[in-house]
């Protein structure tokens, strides 16, 4: 069944179900017959393959999505699985509740969350989702539903956090919610001139702030390979929103137009985004959704990319040696020539994450976007991946739709104890890839 | 102020995701359905989000002497009802039952017949109470009957004429009767059809009725656009429109 409507978020690879099921109702499924292959399926944010299961069956659960119970005392928030963060916000903002982290869309749901164990810009603070979540409920191909928390079925919670899907259907997450005063963000915007400012800054700025993401110029070369924006935020106060009125979008100056995206009009952009900011340190408040979600306001931007589609890379390098390693990789970026549109650069904290297959590890990320061309970009990245792997660092398999198996084991040691949790007829086209 | 509210059909997606809105502005709600596990669901989620008093009663679209029963017994566990939402309804198969006579009635029944049961229920009611909101799931299907769609369009066109007549009748009376005409809507009753550009999600189109409802409007087009599609689409003369693949 060719249905586009089942690929993932960067339109490769292009690989299609047998079938497609549709609970709408949290009771449908508890009947379902959870024959081998099965993978539950959300909003297919995920670029790569982790949410595709090639000729086996998909499961949507984009209609499981009622709220089941919330505490507006506590923050306390239980949802089915498949209600979006979108729908969350919605919801709980105006009572002055925030999701504890969120990555950079909105459109995803709170199952793909958990199993994917996403992180944001807040990890220096607040680690991943996963560490927020309270409980799981999860039903397996034994039909039978699983209560998961971090005292009962304990080893499941684990794996199923950052688990990719693999460990059951996600039923029901129950999380906390961060308390805010305003919808509004306070930002500081700072200049950096190349990857060493970087540090300096983001060590400082990490003490100070508990939101912090650099936009990174990936096409310079020599003395100012990898300057950039350094971005650092919190939630405002009410004071500050009342004194600042007059709120500007900071949405990126995306060029949507271009009906393709080649090195030219990423160079282009690049010089636009960073001459943007005239002077080296500007100071906003702005509404939350451009601050987190400045890609969710651009409907469509991944078409941007054309057909063939688009493959994102992030990888995690450990923080001692890691700038020695990170010129290693600028360089090899720089000097191939392939553009990246946009790239951006991060670093984790202490935090241990909950999931045994969990990407996020102390150091510094870095997430780039390439256009596919075949053979050429599919080198590159398995040179990065080597200098990745040299590091002792990671790739997240969230983004991936290309990485060795041998790469994989390496990055995830702790695969071999994830298999004991696997539900024996899940599967997905990047466990199979990988497995 | 919209406050108490009777929804048949309750756990459709169009209902749930227009009784979102209301339950976050404390509303109370009844919520008539077939299956009680599901309306217990949807209970739970209004209850989140903010809804006061809500109850459930199980009842099937086709179980017309019951109608009258389920409107008193809300009016019994909530207090004097506001609205009447009446969102349930089927999308048959029309190529597979086009020849089969029963089941052409059946689907006729649940998406016109019970629909009119009801509504004369609920202006029977406000008539008493001399004030009220009739709101109605019709569709943009009634608008003209197609070859690909006209059992359930014949159903939704005999709802909408007979809303007109109910509006028209009960407006002296000071009670509003709202005909909501959906268009392509991505839910569980057209998840076999294929997704195109004109499918509007299920919670902006639960925004809008919101709206609808709360302005009083008589008959709204949902996404606004269709107003303009069905407005082309009725003015191609017979003698063409029979030979088109619609």
């Amino acid at each position: 069944m060719e249905n586009m409507n089942y690929l993932s978020f960067n339109k490769y690879p292009k690989v299609f179900p047998k079938e497609v099921l549709f609970p709408n109702w949290l009771t449908d499924v508890d009947k379902l017959e959870l024959v081998d292959s099965v993978l539950c399926y959300g909003k297919g944010k995920s670029y790569g393959d982790v949410c595709l299961n090639e000729d086996g069956t998909l499961i949507d659960t984009t209609n499981l999505n009622h709220i089941i119970n919330f505490d507006n005392n506590t923050g306390l928030i239980k949802c089915e699985a498949g209600i979006t963060l979108k729908e969350i916000l919605e919801f709980t903002v105006p009572k002055g509740w925030f999701l504890p982290v969120t990555p950079g869309t909105k459109f995803i749901t709170l199952g793909g969350a958990v199993a994917n164990d996403v992180h944001g810009k807040n990890h220096h603070t607040a680690g991943t989702f996963g560490s927020h979540v309270t409980e799981i409920e999860l039903f397996r191909s034994d039909k039978l539903t699983y209560t998961c928390t971090r005292d009962k079925n304990k080893e499941l919670f684990s794996a199923t956090i950052g688990g990719l899907g693999l460990t059951g259907f996600i039923k029901t997450v129950e999380f906390q919610l961060i308390n805010i005063e305003t919808p509004f963000m306070y930002v500081e915007n700072i200049k950096f001139n190349n990857l060493d400012s970087f540090f300096d800054l983001n060590e400082e700025s990490e003490k100070l702030f508990p939101y912090t993401v650099s936009w990174v110029d990936c096409t310079t070369k020599g003395k100012k390979m990898g300057k950039g924006i350094y971005m650092r935020g919190r939630h405002a106060t009410k004071t500050e929103v009342s004194k600042s009125f007059e709120m500007k979008d900071g949405a990126l100056p995306f060029p949507i137009e271009a009906s393709f995206i080649n090195n030219f009009t990423v160079k282009a952009f690049n010089k636009l985004f960073y001459s943007k900011q005239f002077s080296k340190f500007s100071t906003q408040i702005v509404p939350f959704e451009p601050y987190f979600y400045p890609l969710d306001m651009i409907d469509g931007w991944e078409k941007a990319y054309g057909k063939k589609g688009f493959l994102q890379h992030q990888f995690v390098l450990p923080y001692d040696n890691c700038k020695e390693y990170m010129h290693l990789i600028f360089e090899e970026i720089v000097n191939s020539g392939m553009s990246s549109f946009l790239t951006v650069l991060k670093s984790f904290g202490d935090a241990i994450s909950p999931g045994m297959l969990s990407f996020p590890k102390k150091g510094i990320t870095l997430a780039i976007d390439y256009r596919m061309e075949g053979e050429k970009t599919l080198k590159l990245l398995d040179r990065i991946d080597t200098i990745v792997a040299k590091s002792g660092g990671s790739l997240y398999p969230g983004k991936d739709a290309r990485m060795s198996r041998d790469h994989f084991h390496q990055f995830y040691p702790t695969f071999e104890e994830f298999l004991k949790y696997k539900d024996p007829n899940f599967s997905s086209s990047f466990y199979r890839r990988i497995k | 102020m919209i406050k108490n509210i009777y929804v048949f059909g309750a756990t459709s997606k169009i209902a749930e995701e227009t009784i979102k809105n209301f339950a976050n502005d404390g509303a109370n709600f009844y919520l008539v359905g077939r299956d009680t596990d599901k309306l217990e669901i949807v209970k739970k989620d209004l209850i989140a989000r903010g809804a006061g008093k809500t109850e459930v009663e199980a009842c099937d679209a086709l179980d017309w002497e019951k109608h009258p029963t389920t409107i008193s017994n809300a009016d019994k566990s909530i207090g004097q009802l506001d609205l009447i939402f009446i969102a349930h309804g089927t999308l048959p198969d029309n190529e597979g039952i086009r020849n089969n006579q029963m089941k052409v009635i059946e689907e006729f029944n649940i998406n016109c017949t019970s629909v009119i049961s009801l509504s004369t229920v609920a202006s029977e009611y406000f008539e008493t109470k001399g004030k009220g909101t009739i709101a109605v799931i019709s569709s943009v299907a009634g608008e003209r009957g197609r070859q690909s769609n006209f059992i359930y369009g014949a159903a939704k066109g005999g709802v909408s004429k007979y809303l007109e007549g109910l509006r028209n009748r009960l407006f002296e009376k000071g009670i509003k009767v709202i005909t909501i005409k959906p268009g392509m809507v991505d839910t569980p009753m057209t998840k076999d059809l294929e997704k195109g550009l004109l499918f509007a999600s299920p919670a902006s189109v639960g925004k809008q009725i919101y709206k609808g409802i709360n302005v009083g409007r008589d008959v709204m087009f949902v996404p606004g656009y269709w107003k303009i599609i069905m407005g082309i689409i009725k003015s191609i003369p017979e003698s063409i429109f029979k030979k088109l693949k619609l």
